[in-house]
Order: structure tokens, then C-alpha cells, then sequence
């Protein structure tokens, strides 16, 4: 059976840098994940207003988030705006940027959906018990559409925790560079430690997100 | 009249053009059951609607207690905890289990006690046969269940007056009966309702005074629901009736 490289892993610190890089990852995804929930329920709300000119708002807004590709999204905001008005951007805050900002818009749109297909005699039935408008929303509404958008942004989430890969191409060191750096370390030595390291790296993506979708599984059969 | 407790006056309600009450009227004592039947889209519902505030109204005016249901906030969640309602759709709170469903508006909205409601409750639980559901959830339970959970919910606010809105439209015609018989008991006890069905068997046993509606008019009252379902006087009423008669 030919070599499959994994033993560079096991050189020096390889597979503890191989960690620190999956931690950048994590840690991206997660601040970016967070601010998402928080933003993303604000806009759900204001989606679901009366008012249409906020409508086409964040029509638009979710429609070219949809449309971009969120490598391009990176470029504009990372090598883009830091030109043009002339900040100072590190790579980390401008890939958490451009995270939440996707994040927000597909999380308001869930909360949206959520939120409206929730059956109008819920509402009316919760008033016809004399509750006002702020106790049917926190204790009749709110709650249900909590229960309808968990499976589906936890959904959301890995696809984020997996999209942050590509942060590597705005020069973040995170678990995919440090394998390849490991990998061209070793180039002579192991030659096939490409097929090893991105192995690892593949299972290490898999150990994250496998117990975030189970979780959203469980979840799902508790509340249907 | 001195025992007048829900009143209606000169009702008039529009949905854009369409206009489904022109100029309604109508009298509810207290402990009076008034049951209203009529072809589909006569406006029953939207009347009971109208009466807690769930739709706007063009004009008139509805009193509770002499007290006028207006529908801005702080009034109108007043009057409805004064006025108990019970949907067509089983319309529990799907996220809570039966007894959280009962206890969730005696103590958010009145701030009740805990323990004092869910003793009104369990009690009430036992009446209509359900006190050993009080930790299922609402999918748990049948039809008819939850119907009669909804009725419950809606006594342990201690609601002067009940409006029941079709509410065994939607079941099975087996769960029927156990949800008739709980109305029966209230209407015994001494209950006011006003109580849309299509139920005729129901509605003749219980009324104390029946209302035919059409086209948003009473086309034909009377307090005594038995020669009203034997010899209706209108033409009208005797086909509307004739139509629930399989000979």
C-alpha cells in the first residue's frame, strides 16, 4: 500500500498548528454565526412589515447576497474598500464582515418565513384571551418561530462553518494553509502527504459540522 | 331592560365595498344562550368576531356591560378577558402542553396566582374529562380534546359571556357529542353565550332564543327554539332547514 503522508502530521508541532488553523476557522465562523442569529432575527422582523418600500430593501440586499459569490464579496470588501476609503482592514474582521452580512440576510429571510407561516388564529386566539400585542408576540409567537428556524440555521450554519474556507484566499492562515504549508514543508520527505493532510483536514471539517446537523435532526423530531 | 349584558347597536361592517351588516342589532341577557344559525357566509362568524374586537367595525356600537368595546389596546384587552372566545380550528398553542395553555393568559394577563389557577384548571380538566392530559402537548390530543381543552382555556379567564364560533365544524362527527355535552353543562349552569353552529340538533336542545341570519339580516327570531324548528314561520327559514333533512 503506497505511503498516504499522514506521519508529517506527527512531525514537530504539525498537527497542533493543523488546529490552531481549524480554531481560525471556528472562531470566524462562529463570530460571524452569532452576529448573524442577532442581525438576522432584527431584519426577519422588519421583513415581514407592512411597509414596501423596507421590503424592496432587503429584497434587493438578499438577492445580491444570493447572486455573489462570496469570494467576490471578500475581494470587493478586503483588496475593494480598503483602497477606496483608505482603512485599515485586517483580513479576519473583513472576512467576519462579509460572513455576517451573508449570514444576516439568508437568517432574516428564514426568520421571515418562519414568522409567516405561522397560522393568523394563533394571533387571534392569543388576543381573544385578552393578551396585547407584546405578550401574543413573546409568548405565543416568538417561541413557535423559534422552534421553525433552529433546523433550518443550523443548516445554515455549517454551510458558513464550511464556506470559511475560502478566507484562505484573502491570505488568513486557517486550517487549509497550515495543511498546505505542512504539505509543502514536506514536499521531498512525503510526497504523498497531500492526500493524508487534506484527509485530515476533510475529517476535521466533518467532526465540526456532523454534530452541529445531528443536533438540528434531534431537534426537528423533538418539536415537530 | 336591567339584565342586558352584551348589546348591539346599529352593527355596521364592511369588508372594502362588500357590505355584510347594514344596520344589526341584537340583546344578550345575562345567563341567556343565543344560538344564530344561517347559510354559510351570512356573516355569523364575522358578528362574533366583531363582538371581541377582532375586526374593525364601520359603525355602531357593541357594549359590554354598558361598557363600549373600542379597539384600541389597553380597552379592548380588558373586554376580552371579559369575553371568552372558541374558534372553529383547534387553536391551542401547539409549543405548550394543555395545562401551560390554560394557565398562560390567568397569569400573564390577570397575574394571577400559579397555584390558584391550576387548581380552577386541573378542576375544569376534570369536568370535561381531560385531567390526565395536563402534560401532553396539544398534538397529542384529538379533536375533540383539544376542543374542549380550548373551552377551558377560555373559562379559567372567568369570561361573562362565551362566543362559540362553529366550533365543531372541523371535527370528526364522533368528537361532536363530547364537545356538545360540555356546552350543555355550561348552558345549564347558567352560562351566557352566543353560539354560531350547525349543529340544529344542538342548537334546538340548547337555545334559549334563536337567531336565522342571512345576508347579514335576522330573517327570523324566536324564544322558543322547539316550535322554531318544528313550524318556522319564513319561507326562507323552512328551506334553510328543510336542507338538513335527508327524507
Amino acid at each position: 500500500m503506497p505511503s498516504l503522508g499522514i506521519e508529517v502530521l506527527f512531525k514537530g508541532t504539525n498537527f497542533l498548528r493543523l488546529l490552531g488553523g481549524l480554531w481560525v476557522a471556528v472562531r470566524i465562523s462562529l463570530i460571524s454565526v452569532a452576529i448573524s442569529i442577532v442581525l438576522g432575527i432584527a431584519v426577519g422582523m422588519l421583513m415581514t412589515a407592512k411597509r414596501k418600500l423596507l421590503k424592496a430593501v432587503f429584497r434587493i440586499y438578499l438577492e445580491i447576497v444570493r447572486i455573489m459569490p462570496q469570494m467576490v464579496l471578500l475581494f470587493v470588501v478586503y483588496f475593494g474598500t480598503t483602497r477606496v476609503f483608505g482603512w485599515n482592514l485586517n483580513a479576519e474582521t473583513a472576512a467576519i464582515l462579509v460572513f455576517s452580512f451573508w449570514g444576516t440576510t439568508e437568517m432574516g429571510d428564514l426568520v421571515r418565513g418562519a414568522l409567516q407561516s405561522i397560522p393568523a388564529i394563533q394571533h387571534e386566539s392569543a388576543q381573544a384571551l385578552g393578551m396585547n400585542p407584546l405578550q401574543v408576540y413573546v409568548s405565543v409567537i416568538l417561541p413557535q418561530t423559534v422552534r421553525r428556524i433552529i433546523p433550518l440555521s443550523i443548516n445554515l450554519i455549517t454551510r458558513m462553518v464550511k464556506t470559511t474556507s475560502l478566507v484562505v484566499m484573502i491570505g488568513i492562515v486557517e486550517v487549509l494553509k497550515v495543511a498546505q504549508q505542512i504539505i509543502e514543508a514536506n514536499r521531498r520527505v512525503a510526497p504523498n502527504a497531500a492526500f493524508g493532510v487534506f484527509a485530515v483536514v476533510f475529517l476535521l471539517y466533518f467532526l465540526i459540522c456532523w454534530p452541529i446537523s445531528r443536533l438540528a435532526g434531534y431537534l426537528e423530531k423533538r418539536w415537530s | 331592560m336591567e339584565n342586558v349584558l352584551l348589546s348591539v347597536r346599529h352593527l355596521r361592517k364592511a369588508f372594502g365595498e362588500h357590505a355584510i351588516f347594514e344596520d344589526f342589532n341584537l340583546d344578550v341577557h345575562k345567563g341567556e344562550v343565543v344560538v344564530i344559525i344561517g347559510p354559510s357566509g351570512c356573516g355569523k362568524s364575522t358578528l362574533l368576531r366583531c363582538l371581541n374586537g377582532l375586526e374593525p367595525i364601520q359603525g355602531g356600537e357593541i357594549l359590554l356591560d354598558g361598557e363600549k368595546v373600542l379597539r384600541d389596546n389597553t380597552s379592548i384587552t380588558k373586554m376580552r378577558q371579559k369575553i371568552g372566545m372558541v374558534f372553529q380550528s383547534y387553536e391551542l398553542f401547539p409549543h405548550k402542553t394543555i395545562l401551560k395553555n390554560i394557565l398562560l393568559a390567568p397569569m400573564k394577563v390577570q397575574k394571577r396566582p400559579r397555584a390558584e389557577v391550576e387548581a380552577e384548571a386541573l378542576k375544569l380538566l376534570q369536568k370535561v374529562g381531560l385531567a390526565d392530559r395536563k402534560d401532553d402537548y396539544p398534538r397529542q390530543l384529538s379533536g375533540g380534546q383539544k376542543q374542549r381543552v380550548a373551552i377551558v382555556r377560555a373559562l379559567c379567564m372567568h369570561p361573562e359571556i362565551l362566543l362559540l364560533d362553529e366550533i365543531t365544524a372541523a371535527l370528526d362527527p364522533e368528537m361532536v357529542r363530547e364537545v356538545l355535552d360540555v356546552v350543555l353543562s355550561l348552558a345549564r349552569a347558567g352560562s351566557t353565550m352566543v353560539i354560531v353552529t350547525h349543529e340544529m340538533n344542538f342548537a334546538r336542545a340548547i337555545a334559549d332564543r334563536i337567531l336565522f341570519i342571512e345576508n347579514g339580516k335576522v330573517v327570523e327570531q324566536s324564544d322558543n327554539p322547539k316550535a322554531f324548528f318544528a313550524h318556522p314561520v319564513t319561507a326562507r327559514a323552512r328551506d334553510f332547514l328543510k336542507s338538513f333533512d335527508y327524507e
